[in-house]
């Protein structure tokens, strides 16, 4: 099965990243398949490089970019729930006049016609947040 | 934009103000209309405070975005199913709310209202008709 997946809560304050990390990495090993992942409301927070959690603890940003590196999917963050929270890429830093960008490696930044486009090409559309 | 046409239902369950999910639920709604899908919209809960008249944000500093809703029947969002028993909860009426109407180009463009009051139930059994389901 096809699954589309939705991370709707921020990374740390809210278990909806880990779970659906989780979700994704079982589903990929019993041969389901994941293209996308897209990040809206605080969920857009998971792909800031500049997240340093304890090292004791997990790197929800780190874990995935792995996973996405492995498995080629796409993890898209919103650009306008990202610009809210201040999360550029560098396009969009220079477009807008700032001195920094702060996406992660494997995220990539684009509009809402991503969450719609990956609801009617998934045979399932996974909703991780509140 | 897309020759595949699925039923989408966005649930809407928050009060429009206080945390952001019924404004960026609105804007997924509002980019979404251009993918030509059969799209409805569910008010359930405190979402049923959405769509309520004389919203007034002034104090508070936040944008009201309450008129934005009346646009939605020119994006061809035209079904908007609020839960009765949620009203009735919040001591609200239908007589609280906006009121939102498209024009129904299959009628003649006839006015006609987008609102459409259903119990407990039926919402249950709408939800259960949809290929996609949205929870904001």
């Amino acid at each position: 099965m096809k699954f589309g997946i939705l991370i709707s809560e921020g990374p740390y304050t809210h278990q909806a990243a880990d779970s659906a990390y989780h979700f994704t990495k079982a589903a990929l090993k019993t041969g389901h398949e994941i293209d996308r992942v897209f990040f809206y409301h605080d969920g857009v927070n998971v792909g800031t490089r500049l997240s340093i959690p304890p090292q004791d603890e997990r790197n929800l940003q780190k874990d995935w970019s792995a996973l996405a590196k492995k498995h080629e999917i796409d993890l898209v963050i919103c650009i306008a729930a990202a610009q809210r929270r201040g999360l550029l890429d560098e396009n969009e830093a220079k477009r807008q006049g700032k001195d920094a960008n702060n996406i992660a490696e494997g995220f990539r930044i684009s509009g809402l016609g991503q969450l719609i486009e990956m609801g009617i090409k998934s045979d399932r559309l996974m909703t991780f947040g509140d | 934009m897309s020759e595949q046409v699925k039923k989408f239902l966005y649930v809407n369950r928050k009060a429009p103000y206080g945390t952001i999910y019924a404004l960026e639920s609105l804007e997924v709604v509002l980019i979404g209309a251009a993918f030509d899908q059969d799209v409805s919209l569910a008010f359930i809960d405190d979402g049923v405070f959405q769509l309520t008249k004389g919203q007034d944000t002034k104090e508070i500093g936040v944008k009201n975005f309450s008129p934005t809703y009346r646009a939605l029947g020119d994006y061809e969002v035209t079904k908007l199913y609020v839960e009765k028993e949620s009203l009735i909860e919040r001591g609200l009426s239908t007589d609280d709310l906006q009121e939102l109407t498209y024009e129904d180009e299959d009628d003649d463009w006839a006015e006609k209202p987008s609102i459409r009051i259903v119990s407990r139930k039926e919402m249950g059994e709408l939800m259960g008709n949809q290929d996609v389901v949205l929870s904001f």
